[in-house]
């Protein structure tokens, strides 16, 4: 909280240095920003861009989770990936929007699909390398124990895989939430993305930096929602003293 | 040197009659990670009801490597393990215990290879643990805040939980004091007594496998081998720290096994 007023104290600073054009008075951008959550458009685009970021997050969780598992458990497969994720990695979100405006328009598509592509090869090394890098010993013990597969997979070696996958998993969210107002910025007409384009079109910087404000808003909102209460479930354990 | 007189260990020797069938009978005839090098040369074993038997030799042998092949958590690229054991239990060197469960969970673990409800399986466990002397307030607490004694009892209490007729130990007491150590030795030993357990044991330590065990084998490296065979003459309630002293002796005193470990000369210390 603290940090959150020191950052509200420089942009005071900012702008009376730099005048309104540079950084627009906080408490005018506050006043802005009241004003588009009051406007039932202003709270649609929040909840579009929300939904928008969401499905693409979700859709490359699942798929990046359950074949980084199956590359995880095959040395072959997990060879042969390598140099996907590296193309996949290296390849800037900017350059996927421009392909994703090609394939699917200015409708969802373009943004879901970008955030699907910019998140997956993270998600995707991060279950890989969960399964990888697990302590073989335990599976010994476990076998030892003649313990079902299954139960060995939820009690041995999932808590394993997930201590690798969170950290990539929580990078995969907020890197979701920037792409996707990215994305609607080049290609919708509807969301977070295009009321800053909005805001630019106007040279109108007390909304750009609304919107900023919604945008690290939300994203504070769902650490301390979602994932802080996630973390401390399965990583309790390692914080026990 | 202690001079202390009193039993080491207050247990009752076990009964082993030659009548009675190998609960475990290992004979590898050869076994080799790398193709080039031979790790095991052919070695036989069989362990019989209740007999507590170790396997010594120096640091990298293979006497590992044969009680893996023994507890059938790797094949031998030849040779054949038959063993008429129901339940088998392995303690390793490290604890092995799982990190993200409490200690109580940790000791049911095992139990899930059998058909027990959840509720079975913790009733079990938490007997097993409060025999171990685990007090209430343990059974909740992570690996992480335990002792290194206590973890590697709560791995003791996870392989008695199922009651095990063949026990493998893969030197789980070379990283405690002496203390936790005798401790463990006692726990293991009443298992032995009480339900007839037979143990194979791999250690480096020579006065441990002469205070445990009912024979020791003597493995020599390269590649390994049952070089020698010493049958422990004197009963497991007999034995001081004394006496094992002098046991020891007449062991090294062997040319040969002296060489393995290094001990031409032993009674020097350096």
């Amino acid at each position: 909280m603290a940090g959150v007023c020191l950052i509200f104290a420089l942009w005071q600073i900012g702008f009376e240095t730099f005048g309104p054009l540079v950084l627009p008075a906080p408490l005018d951008a506050l006043e802005r920003l009241a004003h588009i959550v009051a406007v039932p458009s202003g709270l649609d685009y929040i909840l579009i861009t929300a939904r928008r970021a969401f499905a693409g997050f979700l859709l490359a969780s699942t798929v990046g989770i359950f074949f980084g598992l199956i590359a995880g458990w095959s040395n072959t497969l997990s060879l042969l990936c390598k140099p996907f994720i590296t193309v996949a990695l290296g390849v800037p979100p900017i350059a996927w929007i421009v392909l994703a405006l090609l394939w699917f328009g200015g409708g969802d598509g373009t943004p879901v699909f970008t955030v699907f592509i910019s998140t997956i090869p993270l998600i995707f090394a991060g279950a890989l390398q969960g399964v990888r890098m697990r302590e073989k010993e335990l599976d010994e013990m476990a076998q030892s124990f003649h313990v079902p597969l299954l139960q060995r997979f939820w009690q041995v070696q999932a808590p394993q895989i997930v201590s690798y996958l969170f950290p990539a998993w929580a990078t995969a969210l907020g890197l979701s939430w920037k792409v996707v107002v990215m994305a609607e910025l080049l290609s919708s007409t509807r969301g977070i993305g295009a009321g800053l384009a909005e805001a630019r079109v106007n040279i109108d910087t007390a909304a750009t930096m609304a919107w900023i404000v919604v945008i690290v808003g939300l994203l504070l909102v769902i650490e301390g929602i979602l994932l802080n209460p996630v973390k401390d479930y399965v990583e309790g354990w390692k914080h026990a003293d | 040197m202690p001079t202390e007189t009193a039993p080491l260990l207050s247990v009752m020797p076990s009964v082993s009659s030659e009548t009675q069938p190998s609960v475990l009978s290992v004979s590898v005839t050869d076994h080799r990670y790398h193709p080039l090098q031979q790790t095991l040369a052919p070695c036989a074993l069989e362990l019989k009801k209740g007999e507590v038997v170790s396997i010594i030799g120096p640091s990298g042998c293979g006497k590992s490597t044969f009680l893996r092949i023994a507890a059938g958590l790797i094949e031998a690229s030849a040779g054949t393990v038959t063993s008429i054991a129901d339940r088998t239990a392995i303690l390793f060197q490290e604890h092995r215990l799982l990190s993200w469960k409490s200690l109580l969970n940790n000791i049911s673990f095992g139990l899930q290879g059998q058909k027990l409800s959840k509720l079975e399986r913790m009733t079990k466990a938490r007997t097993v643990a409060t025999a171990m002397g685990f007090a209430e307030e343990d059974l909740i607490k992570y690996p992480s805040e335990l002792s290194g004694g206590m973890r590697q009892r709560g791995a003791l209490a996870r392989a008695m939980a199922i009651e095990p007729d063949l026990l493998f130990l893969d030197e789980p007491f070379s990283a405690l004091d002496i203390g936790r150590r005798r401790d463990l030795y006692r726990l293991v030993l009443h298992e032995v007594d009480q339900k007839q357990c037979s143990v194979l044991m791999v250690t480096h330590d020579v006065t441990e496998a002469l205070a445990l065990s009912d024979r020791v084998l003597i493995m020599a490296p390269d590649p390994g081998h049952f070089s020698k065979e010493y049958e422990v003459p004197l009963m497991r309630s007999e034995r001081t720290r004394r006496n094992l002293m002098d046991l020891e002796a007449s062991l090294l005193a062997d040319d040969r096994i002296a060489h393995l470990f290094n001990m031409r000369n032993w009674e020097r210390l350096v």
